[in-house]
């Protein structure tokens, strides 16, 4: 059996869960999910659906919110329970963080932003590093496997399987792993409420936009498609844009339906960040440009010139 | 991108300050069906024209490197990308005062004026935020500036593109150049090959990777040069544009601070030499910065850090202004420090304009243009030519151990004849143990180990007392022994035995010998059998290209004898000239022939005991040579001589010399015969007798009538730069050269003082000395004369300047001495009517 | 308050990657080196704290011996002191990494206050060091920390997270691991450098343990060439581009 960790807030579920699910089922063993929070029993349904057959709940009069800690305990203490081949996780920020607790717990390896996974004695990964431009080769030496699975390495897949079945558990949280957890929250910086990670059109500009002054072309034309703005490291290291911006690897990771990046030449860390939005349209000046290798359809040009040009064009075929 | 040329009349490879010189003077001089390519994106493709300091010195103790630099800021003014802002060098150091002043002296006599000493004071006012009281003065030259070179390469590649002449394209990788016959045919790229009939190799520290595709050498090294930029500095917060303030070279250690912007670029030549080779350089694509861009290795800069505090301490030492930018960047540096220029010799069509830096790039580019275009360039070019390699100089060891040795020495004090401790006893006489048991002091010539002077004379000091003329000075002592000066008079009076093994020697044969000889000779090479001929051998224009000697030994067999130091690009000159249908040949004696010099009154006597050969005065006339039987050796003998005295050159087989130098010296020690070095050979015995040599006095620069050189009936063949002699025999001489001594020695602090050449001319009131064809007087070689008691300066003067007797100041490190012209033209000073040589 | 920065000597990489014949490291013979970006910001904060409340702070590293280069650099925007563990050059897998940074941890007569990493390391990417040193220690742990701050012995985070900020706190001593953007890194002076040659790096030896997360070799991800179409150059372009947006739905 595989346990899968499905991270939520406040019962909606993080959609790269259910591509953990996905690759879980795929392993071939089956597969059990596990929330952590009441809340979570909501999710019964679509873990059903992406093939988990029971979905264990642990909940705690502790843990009302995001509880790294806790969630490593109660992950700790269902292996315990029932043994399962392996336990994976999403390949995010949460995913890795709580099955690094749960690893530290049982003192065990854990392989972090696999894109396969082949179980066995040892366990034989393939793993991302270097911002995803390398792929490791590594095993794995211990019984259970704990690893997180790359972002976007697998799409998910609905088995349209009936709802999995809630078994609640209450984890033996101790007071020290409930000690750092989630205060309060507050809403995101992103003006228009549309953030990078859901916003369906990102425009995203670098440093050949110039200047701060030059991203109002950009926010206009991003308005227009109803999506948000972007940026390159080296824009918000240069004080031109906030950081919540950013997209790469020291960024946002984003995978838009339309990305379009302009006067962005392609760092390492930045591709690192977009590389899989569904269609990149490149506006440079520079027709050797390294980003133009990831992208769909390109215009060799100004963006000073393009972008207004584009915009007025959409402005008018919309009516 | 539009699809490459299957051909082109001339592929140039690279777009750097180099490449874009290149097409542009090509296409300004006429060329068309230019290709260029580059590796790298445009306008910057990653190699070292991308990070280089721009700023421009244009004074150098190199009359050839001045020229070039003086013609690239020329051309930099004419594209608008220049910035005048002065410059300072500093000296913390009153040997680097001294420096200064020689530095001074040297630009003068390359016409670069406005130079003038600083004292701490007046530095400061200059440049407010240095600390005055670390320095002892400094050197002011208002015309330094700083250079877009980015901008300058891509206004020149524009224009090359625009008017038709050629076509650029970036992001081409070169995997191969092709060669047939000798002759480059072409480029293989990772986008097609273009077939060429010319390939210009413009690719800076890439260089040796791309010649060697062709099998040929282009021996540079890439090495770092360590930089970084500090800012933002308040004081320079409202400076407009790149640059205000002036340059700054801290020259005792080795940096330089320029203002940038807001910030300061600290750059140094003091770290440890670090060298990579071509094949460690990244890919524009792997690499962080550039390829040329390395990570800055701070532990290396150390030391630099607290030198440009204690200079800067207001700017350096504040805690605010932060590293903005810090990087190792990749320069092109070369065995010998001048840059890689020509086509190479290995292979035809194939041309190298490499080791170039920003200061030199346009007026390189211009000058080898020429010389492809035209066959010669309006500026001499011999220290950089290509050809004056020797095949052990292209090894990795050689170029390696004396870039490490000499990179410090970029801002260093560097004296004239300063030896190489790197990378010596390669090429060893086989006279060598010999000679070092006499205790000789060897300098180096092309890897050769000479003798300078011998320890075993010093006895002749006190014989000869102050004949020697001593030096008390230190400098013009470095390097210097009175011993040379002894030896000198020892060979007048009896007779001297020098080492020439470092002679390059090459034969023409084959039915057309005779005509190759001719085409590059001067003089009437259709001379009898058993004839030596001096000649000089002039370029297309009609300077000079060389000076050598050529034996007739039959008559389809000519034996050329000339200069170690030059001897391999007399070798290609010569090697150019052989006719396709391969009736002639060349072929390189230097390593299989060894030659022993005897000079002096009793040179005769010494050689006759010897031999059974008539070496008497009629039977054995100067200016021939036969072979004759020395005991078990048959030796050729050459009856001339470049030190003004009775004797001979003798050519043996390597592996015989020893046994020829045992028997001379044993026939030598009843006549008081001693071992003599090049210091006589060189500069004193070639001084007494005004004889010219090739780069002090004999360059492209001046014709064969202005060096006083000329014969009395031109020679009828046709010979390269006829058409340029003839009518230089038809005009008057604008200057000519002249032999002049120096009238009183004494300094202002009562010392002696001994120029050594380079120095300008000066009117008696002190103004430069320019010809009509703006050219300046400057002393082309100095030395004693110790015959004559005087210190012999040979210098060009404006042909009305020209008089016997006329008196002039010579500028030597900051200080004026009298001179007065002794010679017009070139009549000896010394036995002026050769009585001692056809003796 | 004593603080404690824990950092990796990485290559500074271009656009593309090259690996060594035995594919099991990066080639970095052309490359440099220097510390994963995070982690200069968590220096960057390091420096902030002492500067504002006083105390030391300490960096730590394990690596070869070359990685003093880093500590310097580090050393000379502000740091106190800094502790080299010295390896083999092998990269070791994070549990042993995480041991010996404990044990060295706990060798240092200072209890530092807090502990900050940064949030991944360039390189590998392994995120688990930080907490298994948590564990290890009993420390609390806050990661991805884009915003923080130092009072009543408490410390106040903030996580930026899709739909906008968590707030988090630990108190004192605690670890955090810090994000690009939680500030803006600072630059050497050349005051600083100097300084920094002046001060100490505690050179230390550790054992390596046989890796449980065993590398066995590298390879580059595929990064196959799209193939752009070139829709045409500059505003000229512009209609075949609004086309494009129509078919694929843009709007």
């Amino acid at each position: 059996m595989i346990l899968v960790l499905i991270d939520h807030d406040g019962g909606e579920i993080d959609p790269l869960s259910l591509r953990a699910l996905t690759a879980a089922r795929k392993l071939g063993h089956d597969v059990e999910a596990v929330v952590i929070g009441q809340s979570g029993a909501e999710l019964a349904a679509i873990a059903g659906e992406y093939g988990a057959s029971i979905l264990h709940v642990a909940s705690h009069a502790s843990i009302s919110d995001y509880t790294p800690m806790a969630s490593g305990r109660a992950l700790k203490d269902l292996v315990e329970k029932l043994n399962p081949a392996a336990v994976l996780a999403a390949g995010s920020p949460r995913g890795n963080e709580q099955l690094a607790h749960l690893a530290a717990f049982l003192d065990i390896p854990m392989a972090a932003e696999c894109s396969q996974i082949t179980l066995g004695a040892p366990h034989h990964v393939l793993r991302a590093r270097w911002a995803g431009n390398l792929i490791e080769s590594a095993n794995v030496h211990s019984e259970l496997l704990i690893a997180t699975v790359l972002s976007f390495s697998t799409e998910p897949e609905s088995i349209n399987g009936p709802a999995a079945s809630v078994s609640q558990f209450e984890p033996n949280v101790q007071p020290a792993d409930t000690i750092v957890r989630v205060l309060s929250r507050s809403t995101g910086e992103s003006k228009g409420g549309v953030t990078l990670n859901d916003a369906k059109v990102i425009v995203s500009g670098g440093r050949g936009v110039g200047g701060p002054d030059g991203f109002g072309n950009l926010e206009e034309l991003a308005t227009l498609l109803g999506g948000t703005v972007g940026c390159s490291r080296v824009v918000t290291s240069s004080g031109w844009r906030p950081h919540a911006e950013q997209v790469g690897q020291t960024g946002t990771k984003v995978a838009p339906d339309l990305y379009i990046a302009a006067g962005i030449s392609g760092a390492m860390q930045h591709i690192a960040g977009m590389k899989n939005s569904k269609t990149i349209v490149v506006i440079n000046t520079d027709p050797e440009a390294p980003i133009l290798r990831y992208a769909d359809y390109a215009i060799i040009g100004d963006l000073h010139q393009v972008i207004p040009a584009l915009t007025s064009a959409i402005r008018q075929a919309k009516g | 991108m539009s699809k490459l040329p299957a051909s082109a009349k001339c592929v140039v490879i690279g777009a750097g300050i180099v490449g874009n010189g290149m097409v542009y003077h090509l296409a300004k001089l006429g060329w068309k069906d230019i290709v260029q390519i580059d590796k790298g994106p445009l306008p910057n493709p990653g190699g070292s024209t991308g990070h280089a300091s721009n700023f421009i010195f244009p004074v150098d103790h190199s009359k050839e490197m001045t020229a070039i630099t003086a013609e690239s800021m020329r051309q930099y003014k004419e594209w608008g990308t220049f910035t005048e802002t002065g410059g300072i060098e500093v000296a913390r150091t009153q040997e680097r005062m001294q420096e200064l002043a020689r530095r001074i002296t040297s630009a003068k006599s390359w016409g670069i004026d406005g130079g003038r000493i600083l004292t701490p004071a007046e530095v400061k006012e200059l440049v407010p935020y240095i600390d005055e009281t670390v320095i002892v003065g400094g050197y002011y030259q208002p015309t330094v500036g700083v250079v877009d070179s980015l901008r300058t390469g891509t206004l020149m590649r524009e224009y090359a593109v625009e008017t038709g002449a050629a076509q650029s394209f970036a992001n081409i990788e070169v995997l191969d150049i092709t060669v047939e016959n000798g002759r480059v045919t072409g480029v293989v790229t990772d986008q097609g090959t273009i077939a060429a009939d010319y390939v210009v190799i413009a690719t800076g520290c890439w260089s040796p990777k791309l010649a060697a595709m062709a099998g040929a050498h282009i021996p540079l090294t890439p090495a770092v040069h360590q930089m970084k930029d500090i800012g933002p500095v308040p004081f320079f917060k409202d400076t407009k544009g790149d640059i205000e303030w002036p340059i700054v070279r801290d020259m005792d250690v080795f940096m330089y601070e320029r203002q940038h912007g807001t910030g300061l670029e600290i750059g140094s030549y003091a770290h440890r030499p670090i060298l990579y080779t071509p094949e460690d350089l990244p890919s524009n694509a792997t690499a962080a910065l550039s390829p040329t861009e390395f990570a800055f290795t701070q532990a290396d800069f150390d030391i630099q850090d607290e030198h440009a505090y204690e200079l800067m301490p207001s700017i350096v030492g504040d805690e605010n202004v932060r590293e903005k930018y810090a990087i190792n960047g990749i320069l092109s540096y070369t065995p010998d420090g001048m840059p890689i220029l020509g086509e190479t010799p290995e292979v035809k069509g194939l041309w190298s304009v490499a080791a170039v830096w920003i200061k030199e790039g346009p007026g390189t580019s211009k000058s080898v243009a020429e010389w492809m275009v035209l066959g010669d360039s309006e500026i001499d070019l011999h220290a950089s030519n290509i050809a004056r390699f020797h095949d052990h100089q292209k090894a990795q060891f050689h170029i390696k151990s004396r870039v490490d040795e000499s990179f410090n020495k970029t801002y260093g004090i560097v004296h004239p004849l300063e030896q190489y401790a790197s990378n010596r006893n390669v090429r060893l006489s086989p006279f060598y143990e010999a000679e070092k048991e006499l205790g000789a002091v060897f300098y180096e010539t092309a890897g050769w180990e000479r003798p300078f002077w011998y320890e075993s004379n010093k006895g002749l000091l006190a014989k000869f007392g102050d004949k020697v003329m001593p030096r008390t000075a230190e400098w013009e002592s470095r390097w210097w022994s009175p011993i040379i000066n002894a030896e000198h008079l020892q060979m007048r009076e009896s007779a001297g035995i020098v080492d020439l093994s470092a002679f390059a020697i090459f034969d023409v044969t084959g039915p057309s010998a005779l005509s190759v000889v001719q085409k590059a000779a001067l003089r009437q090479m259709d001379v009898a059998i058993g004839r030596v001929v001096y000649t000089p051998v002039l370029g297309p224009n009609g300077g000079f290209k060389s000076d050598l000697t050529i034996m007739r030994l039959d008559t389809n067999h000519f034996r050329v004898v000339t200069g170690g130091a030059h001897g391999m690009a007399d070798k290609k000159w010569f090697s150019d000239l052989l006719p396709a249908d391969g009736s002639a040949q060349i072929s390189d004696l230097t390593s299989s022939y060894t030659t022993i010099g005897v000079w002096g009154p009793k040179a005769r006597e010494i050689i006759q005991a010897i031999t059974d050969a008539d070496m008497g005065k009629d039977a054995f006339k100067f200016s021939t040579c036969k072979v004759i039987e020395v005991g078990p050796l048959r030796v050729l003998a050459s009856r001339i001589s470049y030190v003004g005295d009775l004797g001979w050159e003798f050519y043996i087989p390597i592996e015989q010399g020893a046994k020829l130098w045992q028997m001379i010296w044993e026939s030598g020690k009843k006549h008081e015969m001693i071992p003599v070095g090049i210091g006589v050979y060189g500069t004193t015995g070639r001084l007494e007798k005004c004889y010219r040599a090739y780069g002090p006095e004999l360059e492209t620069e001046y014709t064969v009538i202005e060096a006083g050189m000329q014969s009395p009936k031109l020679k009828e063949a046709d010979f390269i730069g006829k058409q340029a002699h003839v009518k230089h025999r038809s005009e008057a001489p604008v200057s000519l050269l002249c032999t002049l001594f120096v009238d009183d020695h004494t300094s202002a602090n009562g010392e002696k003082r001994y120029m050594m050449g380079n120095e300008p001319i000066l009117t008696v009131d002190k103004q430069p000395i320019v010809d009509a064809h703006g050219r300046r007087s400057y002393v082309t070689s100095a030395g004693s004369a110790p015959s004559l008691g005087k210190h012999i300066l040979m210098s060009y003067l404006p042909t009305e300047l020209a008089v016997a007797g006329n008196t002039f100041i010579v500028e030597y490190l900051g200080e004026h001495y009298p001179c007065s012209v002794a010679q017009v033209g070139a009549t000896p000073v010394f036995d002026p009517t050769n009585e001692r040589i056809i003796a | 308050m004593d603080v404690l920065v824990c950092l990796k000597r990485v290559p500074l990489a271009g656009g593309t990657l090259i690996l060594t014949p035995d594919a099991r490291d990066i080639e970095t013979k052309h490359l440099g080196f220097g510390i994963s970006p995070h982690e200069e910001n968590a220096v960057e904060a390091g420096v902030q704290l002492v500067e504002q409340m006083g105390g030391t702070l300490t960096l730590l590293t394990l690596g070869p011996s070359d990685a003093e280069e880093q500590l310097r650099s580090q050393l000379a925007i502000g740091a106190t002191r800094a502790v080299l563990i010295e390896t083999d050059g092998q990269e070791w897998d994070p549990q042993g990494t995480a041991a010996a940074l404990v044990d060295a941890i706990n060798a240092e007569e200072t209890k530092f206050d807090l502990i900050i990493f940064g949030a991944e390391s360039a390189d590998s990417a392994g995120y688990q060091i930080h907490i298994r040193v948590a564990h290890a220690l009993n420390r609390p742990i806050v990661t991805n920390v884009k915003s923080m701050k130092v009072e009543n012995n408490l410390v106040t985070c903030e996580r930026v997270v899709p739909t906008g900020r968590e707030h988090y706190e630990a108190p004192l001593p605690a670890i955090v691991t810090v994000r690009d953007g939680l500030n803006i890194p600072r630059y050497p002076s050349v005051p600083g450098r100097m300084q920094a040659r002046k001060k100490i790096v505690d050179m230390k030896k550790a054992e390596p343990r046989i890796p449980k997360l065993e590398k066995v070799t590298l390879a580059l991800a595929p990064s196959k060439d799209k193939g752009a179409e070139i829709l045409g150059k500059g505003a000229d372009a512009v209609p075949a581009l609004v086309e494009v947006l129509k078919q694929i739905g843009a709007f």
